[in-house]
C-alpha cells in the first residue's frame, strides 16, 4: 500500500469519525453549552463600563479590556464553583482541617446546589417522557417544602431514622398531590397541563405566602419564615462547617437511578413511554391513559416536592417565602439539556449547580449580577430547542430520525 | 390549437424516492382527463407540482402554449389552475362565503370585507353550474358532498379553467358520485377542462375522455375508455397481469364468536353514529361491512374493540359479555384489531420495530417477568416476526416510522397474527397500500379465516368487500340496513344498499 | 378520519351539563344563605359610596338594608337553578351563569359591607386599572394564537417592555421610552417567531426560553446599572387625562374616563382588534392560518409571513403592556415587577375564549378580585388577601376543565406548519 493510499485511508477514517461526531446529538449539546458561555462572555463585555472607557483609547484596547472582563468573570465563576487550586494546595500543605474545609467548600457547595436541580430536573424529564409538560415544578416544590416543614417542625421526639424518611415522604406526597391535580384534570377533562400547572404555581405561591404569614410563621419572629426544624429531621451532613454537603445528593442520585429503572426497564415504563409518544396507539393497545397520566404527574410532582423537601431538610432548615428562586423553572431547561434521560439530567443538574454556585462568587468578586446565569441558561435552552441553529453555525450534518424525540403538543393536543 | 395545459419532463425527487420521472401530460380544452395509478405511483405529487405546492427538480409547464413558472399556489391560481384536494382544504369554523373568498377577498376601502358581494357572487356561480349551497352556512355543519361543492365553487370563484380533482369520489356515496360526474360534465360544457385523479378503474372507464396511466413515477401508457378494458388498465397500473379474482375455498362457518345485539354508539360529538345494530360473526367466516365512509363503521369498530363504551346494546365475544370491557380485556380474550388509521392508532412511530411488536403483550410473560421487561426476549421475538411476515427493515431496532407504508402495515399484521387469536377486526386493512401489499394482506386474511378465526372486515372499497367476504353487511346512516350472502349478491345490489336503497323484494 | 355526514344523525343531547349547571345555580343560592344571610343582623344596612376618591362630582350614597337584598338574591338564584333543572336555558346557560356569579359576588360584598360602607366606584375604577396590563397581555396572546403560535412568553415580553420603557424613558422622554418598550417586545417576539416558525421548536419551550431570558437580562441589567445610577430609573409617568364631557357622566365617568393614556389605548386596541380580526381581509387570513394553515396555503396565503406578522404584532402589544408597569403605574423598574401578570393575561385570553372582548371581560373579572383583595383588609372580613388573589388561577382552571363549555381555541394553535 502506497503512502498516498494510507493517507487516503486515514483521511477516510477520520472522515467517518468526524461524520459520526457531527451527527451525534451529544455534539449539539456540548456546542450549545459552549455557545451559551460565549454569549454570556459577550454580554459581560458589552455591559462592562471599563470596556466603554477603553473604546475612547483604541479598538485594540477595547478588545483587550473586553476579553479581560469576560476572562475575569469566568475565572471567578470557576473558582467560585470548584475552588481556587492554589488555595486548596496551600490548605492541604498547612494540614489545618478547617482551612482545608474552607478551601474545598466551593466544590461541595456546588453539589449542594445541584441536588434540588437533580430532583426537579427528573420531575420535568419524567413528565416529558410521558408527553406531559410540567411547568409546575416550582409550585410542586413549594408545596413539597411546605408539607415537609410541617412534619419536620411539629413532629417531635422521633428518632432521625424515622423522622427524616417521614419528612421526605411528606414532601413527596405534597408535591405529588400538586402534580396530581393537573394530571387528573388533563386525563378527565382535557384541560391542558401547561396552563393548569402555571396556574397551580401561582396558587402554591399564594398559599405558601398565606401559611408563612399565618399558621406556620415562627411565633418569635416578624418575618414570614418558619422556626428551625427539629434536629431529628435534618439530613445528615458529611463534614463540619462550613461544608453543607449532605446526604440529599446521594438520595437524588438514587432517585435518578430509580427513575431510569422505572422508565426503561419495567413494563410500567413501557406503558408510560408509549402513552407519551402516541396516546392513541397506547389506548388501542389497551393501556390506561388516564391512570398513566395521573400517575406520571403524581410522580413528577413528587420528585419536585422532594427538591423542596431537600432544601428544607438539608440546607435551610426552615421555610421562607420565595426560598426557591427558580429551581423549578430552571429544571425545564436542564431536563431538555439532559434529553430527558435520568443520566443526562444528573449531568445537566451538576452543570447548573456549578454555574449557580459559581455565579454567587462571581457576583462578589467580579461584580457580575448572578442573573447572568439565567441568560446563559436561556441561550443554551434556545440552542437545544432549535438544534438547527447550532448545526448551521458549526456546519454539522443532519442526524437520522431520532429515537429520543420528545413529542409535545399544543394546547389542543389530546 | 395548442392544448390548454402541457407538462413536459416533470421530475421530482424526494430523499430516496424518484416520485416523478420525466412525466409528460397534455390536457385538451374541454376534456375530462383521468390520471390513473395505484397508491404511491406519483399522481398527487405531480398535481401538487402543477399547483405550486412542490417545486419540480426538472421540467416545464405550459398553459395555453405559454410557459409558466409555478412557485406557489398563487402562481397557479393566476394561470387559471385550481385543485380540489383529497382532504378538503376548508376551515370548519368559517362560513361558506368566508372559505370561498379567503385569499381573494372582495373588500371595501381599507381592507374591510364585503361579505355580501362575495355571497352574491357565490350564488351566481351556484346557479350557473347547479351547485346548490347556502353561502351563509358554516362549513362544519355541511355534509361531505356539499363540502366538495364548496371546494369546486372555490375554484370557479377564482375563474379557474383547469380543474384538478384528487380522488374526489373516495368520500362520496354512489349517488353523490353520480351527481359529481353530472357537475363535471356541466363544467366541461361551460368550457372548463378537468384532470381527475383516481385509482378506481370503473370510474375511469365510465367518465373519462382520455386516460393516462402512471406507475412508479413514470407515464406507462395513454388510452381512451373505448380502447381499454378493466384488465388491461389494471395490468398497466400494476405492471404485470393482475388476477383481479382471489382464489379461496368456500367458508366453513362454525360456532358464533361475536354476537352484537341492538348496539347504539355515539361519536365524538355525542351524536348517534351506530343505531340499533345487531349481527353475528362465526368462526371460519369473513363478514364484510360495506358502506361509505362516515356511516358509523368507525364507531362500530371502536365499540367492538373497547375504545368507546356503547350507550346501549350488548356485545358478546366467545360467550363473554364485553359490552363495557376495556381494550386489554378484549385483547386477552383472543381478539385482534388492525386499526383504520395505522399511524395514529396502530403504531408508535418513534418507537422501535421491536417495541411495536409487543405493544399489546409487553406486560405478560415471556416479555415481562414481574414488572421487569425482558429485552432479549422482545428482540428475539421481533426477529422471528420480521422473518415470518417478510417485514423489510434493516433492523428490529430502528424506528418503525422510517419504514414504508406497506411494511408498517406488515408490522401490525405480524403483531396481531403472531398471537393465538379467535376474532379479528380488520378496518380498512389495505388503505393507501400498493397492489403487492394489498394481495399479501388479502391472502393473510383468508388464511386466518381458514384457520377458524372469525373475521370482521370493514372497508369502504366495495371491490375488497366483494372479493373477501363470505357475508356482507351494509351500513347506512348508522344502521345495518342489510346482511346478504356474498355468493348470492352482486356489486350493483351492494352499491345500491350503500346508497340506502333497500330492495323491496320478498317483503 | 371520522368524517361525519352531518344530517345523518339522530340528535342526542347530553343532559349532564344542564343538570350540573342547575345544581350550581341552586348551590350558589344555598351558599349565599348559609354563609351570608344567616350571619346578618336583621336591621343591618349596607352603604355603597358611588364617588371615587379625588373626584369632583358628588353622588349620594347607595344605602339599603342588607338582609332583604340577600334574600332577593337567594330567591332569584334558586329560581334560576330550578328553571335550569326543569327546562334549561340552552344556549343562554353561560349568560345565566355569569348573572348568578355576579349575584354571588354582590351578595358577598353586601354582607361584608353590612354595618359599614364601601366605595363601590373606587372598587370598579381600581378593577379597571388592574385589568389594563392583564388585558393587554391577553390581547398579545390573542394576536399570536389566532395565527396558530402559542405565546406563553407574554410575561417575559412584558417584563422586558417594563425595563426598556423605564430605562429609555429615563434617558430620553416618556414617548420614546414607550416606543422602545413596544419595540423590545417585538424583538423578543421575533425570537419566538423564528424559533417556532422557522426552526419549528416546541412553542412552549421557545416561550420558556424567552421567559427565562427576560427575567435574567432585566435583573442583570437592573442590578448592574439601574440600581447603581438611580437617574437611569426615573422615567416619570404618563399624566391622567380627563376626557371632557364623558368624564362628567355620573358614576360611570370617573370610573372609565379619568385615566392615563394606557387605559384609552386599551379601549382603542379592543375595538381595533375586534374589527380587525372579524371584519377585515387581514383578520380573515390571520384566523385561517390559525385554523387550517394548509387550506390557507393552497389559496396562496403565505402562512409563514402571516404568522411572523401576527407574532411580532403580539410582541409589540406585550411590550406596550409592559411599559404600563413602569410608565403608567409605578414610575420605576423593579426586578421581576410583572410578578406573573403576563401569565394571568394568558389565563384571561383562555377564559375570554381567544377573543378580544372576552379577554377584556376576563381581565376585568380578574382585576376586580385583585382590587377586592386590597379592600378586604379594610372590610375586616376573615378572608386573607392571598386567598382572594388565587381567584384568577382557580377560575381559569375551572374554565379550562370545560365547566363553562368548550372553548373556541384556534384549531392549529401550537402546531408548526410544515410545507411538504
Amino acid at each position: 500500500m502506497s503512502n498516498s493510499d494510507k493517507a487516503q485511508e486515514k483521511k477516510k477514517f477520520a472522515g467517518v469519525f468526524l461524520d459520526e461526531i457531527s451527527k451525534s446529538p451529544l455534539t449539539v449539546t456540548i456546542l450549545a453549552i459552549f455557545s451559551g458561555l460565549v454569549l454570556g462572555g459577550l454580554l459581560v463585555a458589552v455591559t462592562s463600563e471599563d470596556v466603554y472607557a477603553a473604546v475612547r483609547v483604541s479598538f485594540g484596547e477595547t478588545l483587550r479590556v473586553a476579553w479581560d472582563a469576560a476572562w475575569r468573570t469566568y475565572k471567578a465563576l470557576f473558582i467560585g464553583s470548584v475552588g481556587d487550586p492554589a488555595r486548596i494546595m496551600a490548605a492541604f500543605q498547612s494540614g489545618d482541617a478547617e482551612a482545608i474545609r474552607r478551601a474545598v467548600n466551593p466544590f461541595f457547595e456546588s453539589l449542594v446546589q445541584s441536588t434540588p436541580y437533580i430532583f426537579a430536573g427528573l420531575a420535568v424529564a419524567l413528565g416529558f417522557r410521558v408527553g406531559l409538560f410540567n411547568i409546575g415544578a416550582e409550585g410542586q416544590l413549594f408545596i413539597g417544602a411546605t408539607t415537609t416543614v410541617v412534619v419536620a417542625l411539629f413532629l417531635k421526639g422521633l428518632p432521625a431514622i424515622i423522622h427524616v424518611p417521614l419528612a421526605l415522604l411528606a414532601g413527596f406526597i405534597g408535591g405529588g398531590f400538586w402534580g396530581f391535580i393537573p394530571g387528573w384534570l388533563k386525563a378527565k377533562t382535557g384541560g391542558h397541563e401547561v396552563i393548569n400547572t402555571i396556574m397551580m404555581n401561582y396558587i402554591a405561591f399564594r398559599l405558601s405566602e398565606f401559611l408563612l404569614r399565618g399558621p406556620l410563621k415562627n411565633p418569635e419572629g416578624y418575618s414570614p419564615i418558619t422556626a428551625e426544624i427539629q434536629d431529628s429531621a435534618k439530613l445528615w451532613r458529611f463534614f463540619e462547617s462550613p461544608i453543607r454537603f449532605h446526604i440529599g445528593f446521594f438520595i437524588a442520585l438514587f432517585c435518578a437511578y430509580l427513575v431510569y429503572l422505572l422508565l426503561f426497564k419495567t413494563t410500567w415504563g413501557f406503558t408510560l413511554r408509549t402513552v407519551g409518544s402516541n396516546p392513541h396507539a397506547a389506548r388501542y393497545a389497551g393501556m390506561n391513559i388516564v391512570k398513566s397520566t395521573v400517575v406520571a404527574m403524581f410522580l413528577s410532582g413528587g420528585l419536585a416536592g422532594l427538591a423542596g423537601a431537600n432544601e428544607v431538610l438539608g440546607v435551610n432548615h426552615n421555610l421562607a417565602v420565595a426560598f426557591s428562586s427558580g429551581y423549578g423553572f430552571d429544571s425545564i431547561a436542564l431536563a431538555l439539556l439532559g434529553k430527558s434521560h435520568p443520566l443526562g439530567v444528573v449531568l445537566a443538574a451538576i452543570l447548573f449547580g456549578f454555574l449557580r454556585n459559581g455565579a454567587i462568587q462571581m457576583q462578589l468578586t467580579a461584580g457580575i449580577p448572578i442573573d447572568i446565569i439565567s441568560v446563559l441558561q436561556a441561550a443554551i435552552l434556545a440552542f437545544i430547542a432549535a438544534p438547527a441553529i447550532i448545526r448551521t453555525i458549526y456546519r454539522l450534518k443532519e442526524p437520522e430520525m431520532d429515537l429520543d424525540t420528545i413529542t409535545l403538543r399544543g394546547w389542543g393536543g389530546n | 390549437m395548442s392544448p390548454i395545459l402541457e407538462l413536459r419532463g416533470i421530475t421530482k425527487r424526494f430523499p430516496g424516492v424518484l416520485a416523478n420521472d420525466h412525466i409528460d401530460l397534455t390536457l385538451e380544452q374541454g376534456e375530462i382527463h383521468a390520471l390513473l395509478g395505484e397508491n404511491g405511483a406519483g399522481k398527487t405529487t405531480l398535481m401538487n407540482i402543477l399547483y405550486g405546492l412542490y417545486s419540480p427538480d426538472e421540467g416545464e409547464i405550459f398553459v395555453r402554449g405559454e410557459k409558466i413558472e409555478v412557485r406557489s399556489p398563487s402562481d397557479s391560481i393566476k394561470a387559471g389552475v385550481g385543485m380540489v384536494h383529497q382532504h378538503f382544504m376548508l376551515v370548519p369554523v368559517f362560513t361558506v362565503t368566508e372559505n370561498v373568498m379567503l385569499g381573494d377577498e372582495i373588500t371595501r376601502m381599507g381592507g374591510f370585507l364585503n361579505r355580501r358581494a362575495a355571497a352574491e357572487r357565490i350564488r351566481a356561480i351556484s346557479d350557473q353550474y347547479h351547485l346548490e349551497v347556502n353561502p351563509d352556512a358554516y362549513v362544519r355543519d355541511l355534509p361531505v358532498g356539499v363540502q366538495q361543492r364548496v371546494e369546486i365553487i372555490k375554484l370557479l370563484y377564482r375563474e379557474a379553467d383547469i380543474l384538478i380533482l384528487d380522488e374526489p369520489t373516495a368520500v362520496l356515496t354512489p349517488q353523490e358520485v353520480d351527481e359529481l360526474f353530472t357537475i363535471m360534465r356541466s363544467l366541461v360544457e361551460h368550457g372548463k377542462s378537468i384532470i381527475f385523479i383516481t385509482h378506481k378503474l370503473r370510474e375511469v372507464l365510465e367518465f373519462a375522455d382520455r386516460i393516462t396511466v402512471i406507475r412508479g413515477g413514470k407515464v406507462v401508457g395513454a388510452t381512451t375508455p373505448q380502447e381499454a378494458d378493466q384488465n388491461q388498465l389494471a395490468a398497466m397500473m400494476v405492471g404485470r397481469a393482475v388476477d383481479l379474482h382471489l382464489e379461496k375455498a368456500p367458508a366453513q362457518p362454525q360456532d358464533v364468536v361475536l354476537q352484537v345485539e341492538d348496539l347504539v354508539v355515539l361519536d365524538d360529538a355525542e351524536q348517534v353514529a351506530v343505531n340499533q345494530v345487531s349481527f353475528e360473526v362465526r368462526a371460519g367466516e369473513i363478514l364484510g361491512v360495506a358502506g361509505v365512509q362516515g356511516n358509523g363503521q368507525t364507531e362500530l369498530v371502536r365499540a367492538l374493540t373497547g375504545l368507546t363504551n356503547p350507550v346501549s346494546g350488548r356485545v358478546t365475544l366467545l360467550g363473554q359479555d364485553i359490552t363495557t370491557a376495556s381494550p386489554r380485556e378484549i385483547t386477552e380474550l383472543g381478539s385482534a384489531h388492525i386499526p383504520e388509521d395505522r399511524q395514529r392508532d396502530g403504531l408508535v412511530l418513534t418507537a422501535t420495530v421491536a417495541d411495536n411488536f409487543v405493544l399489546n403483550t409487553y406486560y405478560r410473560p415471556p416479555f415481562a417477568r414481574g414488572v421487569w421487561l425482558q429485552e432479549e426476549k422482545v428482540l428475539e421475538t421481533a426477529e422471528e416476526i420480521i422473518e415470518k411476515f417478510d417485514v423489510r427493515t434493516p433492523s428490529a431496532l430502528i424506528p418503525v416510522g422510517s419504514l414504508s407504508g406497506g411494511n408498517q402495515q406488515k408490522v401490525i399484521v405480524g403483531r396481531e397474527f403472531s398471537r393465538p387469536i379467535k376474532f379479528l377486526v380488520a378496518s380498512q386493512p389495505t388503505r393507501g397500500l400498493d397492489v403487492g401489499s394489498i394481495e399479501y394482506i388479502h391472502h393473510r386474511l383468508i388464511e386466518k379465516r381458514d384457520d377458524g378465526c372469525a373475521v370482521l372486515l370493514v372497508s369502504t372499497e366495495l371491490d375488497e368487500i366483494m372479493e373477501l367476504s363470505d357475508r356482507i353487511a351494509v351500513m347506512y346512516r348508522g344502521k345495518m340496513i342489510a346482511i346478504v350472502d356474498a355468493a348470492q349478491t352482486t356489486k350493483e345490489e351492494v352499491g345500491l344498499l350503500m346508497a340506502g336503497v333497500v330492495a323491496q323484494s320478498g317483503g | 378520519m371520522a368524517e361525519t355526514v352531518a344530517n345523518n344523525h339522530l340528535t342526542y343531547v347530553s343532559p349532564t351539563r344542564q343538570r350540573v349547571m342547575g345544581v350550581v345555580f341552586l348551590g350558589i343560592g344555598v351558599v349565599l344563605w348559609f354563609l351570608f344571610a344567616r350571619d346578618v343582623a336583621p336591621d343591618a344596612l349596607t352603604t355603597y359610596r358611588l364617588t371615587p376618591g379625588g373626584s369632583a362630582q358628588e353622588l349620594p350614597n347607595w344605602v339599603f338594608p342588607t338582609l332583604p337584598m340577600l334574600n332577593f338574591l337567594i330567591i332569584f338564584s334558586i329560581g334560576l337553578g330550578a328553571y335550569q333543572l326543569v327546562r334549561g336555558f340552552g344556549k343562554r346557560t353561560n349568560l345565566v351563569l355569569g348573572l348568578v356569579t355576579a349575584f354571588f359576588i354582590f351578595g358577598f360584598l353586601s354582607w361584608a359591607t353590612s354595618g359599614g360602607s364601601l366605595n363601590l366606584a373606587g372598587l370598579f375604577r381600581s378593577a379597571l386599572v388592574k385589568a389594563v396590563p392583564l388585558t393587554i397581555g391577553a390581547l398579545s396572546g390573542v394576536l399570536c394564537e389566532r395565527s396558530g403560535v402559542v405565546n406563553i412568553a407574554i410575561e417575559g415580553m412584558m417584563l422586558t417592555g417594563a425595563f426598556v420603557g423605564a430605562f429609555v424613558g429615563s434617558v430620553t422622554n416618556l414617548w420614546i421610552g414607550l416606543f422602545a418598550a413596544v419595540l423590545s417586545g417585538g424583538v423578543l417576539a421575533a425570537v419566538l417567531a423564528v424559533l417556532s416558525i422557522k426552526y419549528k421548536s416546541d412553542q412552549i419551550i421557545a416561550g420558556t426560553v424567552i421567559n427565562i431570558f427576560a427575567t435574567g437580562i432585566t435583573s442583570f441589567l437592573s442590578a448592574k446599572f439601574l440600581q447603581k445610577y438611580q437617574y437611569l430609573n426615573d422615567p416619570g409617568r404618563f399624566p391622567t387625562i380627563k376626557i371632557p364631557v364623558l368624564a362628567d357622566i355620573p358614576f360611570v365617568g370617573p370610573i372609565l374616563f379619568q385615566h392615563n393614556m394606557f387605559v384609552y389605548a386599551l379601549y382603542f386596541f379592543l375595538i381595533a382588534l375586534t374589527v380587525g380580526l372579524y371584519y377585515t381581509r387581514w383578520g380573515l387570513r390571520t384566523r385561517s392560518v390559525g385554523e387550517h394553515p394548509k387550506a390557507a396555503d393552497t389559496l396562496g396565503i403565505n402562512v409563514y409571513r402571516t404568522r411572523y406578522i401576527s407574532v411580532i404584532l403580539g410582541g409589540f402589544m406585550a411590550g406596550f403592556g409592559g411599559a404600563y408597569f413602569t410608565l403608567g403605574s409605578v414610575g420605576r423598574f423593579d426586578e421581576v415587577m410583572t410578578a406573573g401578570r403576563g401569565f394571568i393575561g394568558l389565563a384571561a385570553m383562555i377564559f375570554g375564549n381567544w377573543n378580544p372582548i372576552g379577554s377584556f371581560g376576563a381581565g376585568l373579572l380578574f382585576g376586580f378580585f385583585d382590587a377586592l383583595s386590597a379592600k378586604v383588609a379594610i372590610l375586616k372580613v376573615p378572608i386573607p388577601s392571598e386567598i382572594m388573589l388565587m381567584f384568577p388561577y382557580l377560575a381559569t382552571m375551572i374554565a379550562l376543565a370545560g365547566v363553562v363549555g368548550r372553548g373556541q381555541m384556534p384549531a392549529a394553535d401550537g402546531q408548526p406548519y410544515e410545507k411538504e
